[in-house]
C-alpha cells in the first residue's frame, strides 16, 4: 500500500511536484504516466526514501518515509530510471551485494540469487562483468536486484525503455507474473504498456496529478464525441454534404485532402452507423470502410497533458 | 551500522577489480623501493664514516636513522597515493547514479560510510604491509629496534587513516574523481607544510599552525615515541572528516 498526501518537492526555488496526493491499495498494479519533467521520478524518489519531500507525507505499507525510512527500504524493490549498476562487478557479485544490503541471510543467499537470476533470464550472464552487458541485460539485472528479498512493493521507473520488442514482451510477462500479492507502481511513457498491465493510471503533468482512474473509465469520461472512420467510392462530395446535414452529426472532416476517407464525429448518445451506411447507398457510393474509433490512451494522455493553452510543459 | 559488511565486501572487491589499484600499487612499491634503496645506501655510507671516526656517531643508531628516514619517505609518498585510493568512493557512485541504489537499500548512511572507509583502510594497510619485507630483511643484518618498527608503522597507518578520511570527505564534494583527488592532495599538502610556516606569523598563530599540521604529529611517532596527543590528533582528525562526510550525505539527500 502506498499513500501520498500533499507531497511537494522544491529543488532550490523551483518546485518539481506540487501537492501530489494519491493512494495505491495492496495488490494493485498502477501506471504512473506523464511527459518528461512532469515529476514522476521525483515522486518515485520520495516514495523510495531516496530523498525526503519538502512538505507533505508519504507512507508505504503504513510506514512514514521520513521516520521509518529503513523499514520501508526493506520492503521496497526499486528499479531506478537509468538503471545504475556497479559496472566493475560481475552480475552475481553485484546481486550478492544487493542481497546482503537488503538483509538476506547468508544461508538463503545462494537460493535467493539463483531465484532472481532465473526469473530474469540471466543464467548465461551471471558471471559476466556488468560493464560488458547489453542494454537489455542491464535492464534485467536492474529488475533482478529489485526482486531480491521478495519485496511487498515494487517500484519500477520505466522498466522497458530501450529494449527490443521481444525483450519488452518478456519483461511485461515477468511483471504480470509478479503482480500477485504485490503492490506495483510502474512509471512509463509507453501507453499500450499501461493498458496491458495496469488496473489504474495516475497521470501527472507539471508536478500535479491531473487524473487518477482505470484506463476504461478515463476513456469514457473524456470521450465527448464518437468518431467514425468512413471510406467511400463514388461521388464523395455529395455524400459528405448529405452527411453533414444529418441530425446528430457534429463534424465531418476529410482525412488528407482529395481522398474519400472521412472522420465523422457524432453525438455519443446515439449510434449513427446504420444511418450513415443507408445514406451512402442512397447517394450511390460504395462503402469501403466503416468503423468507430476508440479513444486511445494516447488521446487521453494528450488531452490531459496539453489542456493548458501554453506549451511550456511539453518540453522534453 | 546496518550494511557495513556488504558494502565493505563490495568496495574491497571493486577496488581489487579496478585498474587504479594496480597502478597505484605498482608506483607505490616502485617509488618506496627506490627510496628504500637510496636511504639504505646513504645510511651505509654514514655508518662507514662513523666507523672511521667513532667520535662522530656515538649516539646514533644506524638502524634507527634508516627506519626514521624511510618512514618519513613513506609518509610523503602517502600524500600522493591516498587521494587516488579515496577519490572514487562517493564521486563514482554519484557519477554513475549507483548512489540511488545505495540510498534506497536498507543500509544506514553510517554503515555504508564505515564499509567504504574500512575497505579503503584495508587496501592501504595491504600496500603498507608490502613494504615490510624490505624492512624485515634489513633487521636480519642489524639488531632490530622492534619498538620503532611497530610504533613507526602504527604511526604511518594512523596518519593514513587521517588522510583517507579527508579524501573520503573530498569525494562527496564532486562527481568528478580527478577534482576529488586534487582537493584532497592540495589540502593535505597545505596541512603537511603549515607547521613550517610558523616563523612567518605571530607566535600564537604559529603554535596553532604547528598543532594542526599533520607532519608535526608524526615526528614523535617516527622516533618511536608514543604521545597520546599525537594519537588523539589523528583520531580526532579522522572522526571529524568522517562526520563531515555523513553530514554531506544527508545534505545531498535533502537537496535531491
Amino acid at each position: 500500500m502506498i499513500e501520498a498526501e500533499g507531497l511537494t518537492k522544491f529543488y532550490g526555488s523551483i518546485s518539481a511536484i506540487n501537492n501530489v496526493s494519491f493512494r495505491i491499495e495492496k495488490g494493485e498494479v498502477v501506471g504512473f504516466l506523464g511527459p518528461n519533467g512532469a515529476g514522476k521520478s521525483t515522486t518515485i524518489r520520495i516514495l523510495t526514501c531516496y530523498m525526503p519531500p519538502s512538505s507533505g507525507t508519504a507512507r508505504v505499507e503504513g510506514l512514514d518515509v521520513i521516520e521509518n525510512s529503513l523499514q520501508i527500504r526493506q520492503k521496497i524493490g526499486y528499479m531506478p530510471e537509468t538503471v545504475p549498476l556497479y559496472n566493475d562487478l560481475t552480475v552475481s557479485r553485484f546481486l550478492r551485494f544487493a542481497a546482503g544490503s537488503k538483509g538476506v541471510e547468508a544461508k538463503r543467499m545462494n537460493t535467493e540469487i539463483s531465484r532472481v537470476i532465473s526469473a530474469c533470464g540471466l543464467e548465461k550472464n551471471a558471471n559476466r562483468i556488468i560493464r560488458n552487458l547489453s542494454k537489455g541485460f542491464r535492464q534485467r539485472v536492474g529488475l533482478a536486484q529489485a526482486l531480491l528479498n521478495d519485496p511487498a512493493v515494487l517500484i519500477l521507473d520505466e522498466p522497458t525503455i530501450g529494449l527490443d520488442p521481444s525483450q519488452i514482451i518478456e519483461i511485461r510477462r515477468l511483471i504480470q507474473d509478479l503482480r500477485e500479492e504485490r503492490t506495483i507502481l510502474l512509471s512509463t511513457h509507453i501507453l499500450p504498456e499501461v493498458s496491458q498491465l495496469c488496473q489504474r493510471v495516475i497521470i501527472i503533468n507539471k508536478g500535479e496529478i491531473v487524473a487518477t482512474d482505470s484506463p476504461t473509465n478515463l476513456t469514457s469520461q473524456l470521450q465527448k464525441t464518437v468518431k467514425i472512420v468512413l471510406e467511400v467510392s463514388g461521388p464523395s462530395q455529395e455524400f459528405a454534404q448529405a452527411i453533414e446535414n444529418m441530425a446528430g452529426i457534429q463534424k465531418v472532416s476529410v482525412v488528407n485532402n482529395g481522398t474519400s476517407k472521412f472522420v465523422i464525429e457524432t453525438d455519443p448518445s446515439m449510434d449513427m452507423r446504420s444511418q450513415i451506411a443507408a445514406t451512402a447507398v442512397q447517394k450511390g457510393c460504395g462503402l469501403l470502410e466503416l468503423r468507430t474509433m476508440q479513444l486511445s490512451l494516447e488521446d487521453i494522455f494528450m488531452q490531459l497533458v496539453t489542456e493548458e493553452p501554453s506549451e511550456e510543459g511539453a518540453e522534453s | 551500522m546496518k550494511g557495513f559488511w556488504p558494502v565493505f565486501r563490495k568496495e574491497l572487491y571493486g577496488m581489487f577489480m579496478s585498474p587504479i589499484f594496480y597502478v597505484v600499487a605498482f608506483f607505490f612499491l616502485l617509488v618506496s623501493g627506490v627510496f628504500f634503496n637510496y636511504i639504505l645506501a646513504q645510511v651505509s655510507l654514514v655508518s662507514f664514516q662513523v666507523a672511521q671516526h667513532p667520535e662522530l656517531g656515538r649516539d646514533i643508531s644506524m638502524m634507527e636513522l634508516f627506519l626514521r628516514s624511510f618512514l618519513w619517505n613513506l609518509s610523503i609518498i602517502m600524500l600522493f597515493i591516498t587521494p587516488l585510493l579515496t577519490m572514487r568512493l562517493y564521486a563514482e557512485e554519484r557519477k554513475s547514479g549507483t548512489i540511488e541504489l545505495l540510498f534506497t537499500y536498507p543500509v544506514t548512511d553510517a554503515g555504508a560510510l564505515a564499509g567504504k572507509f574500512a575497505a579503503c583502510l584495508t587496501t592501504f594497510a595491504v600496500l603498507l604491509a608490502a613494504t615490510l619485507p624490505g624492512v624485515i630483511a634489513v633487521t636480519l643484518v642489524a639488531a632490530p629496534p622492534w619498538k620503532l618498527v611497530v610504533c613507526g608503522y602504527a604511526g604511518v597507518l594512523l596518519m593514513g587513516c587521517a588522510f583517507l578520511s579527508l579524501g573520503t570527505f573530498a569525494s562527496t564534494l564532486t562527481r568528478n574523481q580527478i577534482i576529488s583527488a586534487i582537493i584532497t592532495f592540495s589540502v593535505l599538502l597545505v596541512l603537511w607544510f603549515i607547521g613550517e610556516m610558523k616563523t612567518t606569523v605571530s607566535p600564537a598563530m604559529g603554535s596553532f599552525f604547528e598543532y594542526i599540521s599533520v607532519s608535526k604529529h608524526f615526528e614523535g611517532l617516527a622516533k618511536g615515541l608514543i604521545d597520546s596527543r599525537d594519537i588523539l590528533y589523528y583520531i580526532v582528525f579522522s572522526v571529524f572528516f568522517l562526520f563531515l562526510t555523513l553530514r554531506q550525505m544527508s545534505s545531498y539527500r535533502w537537496r535531491g
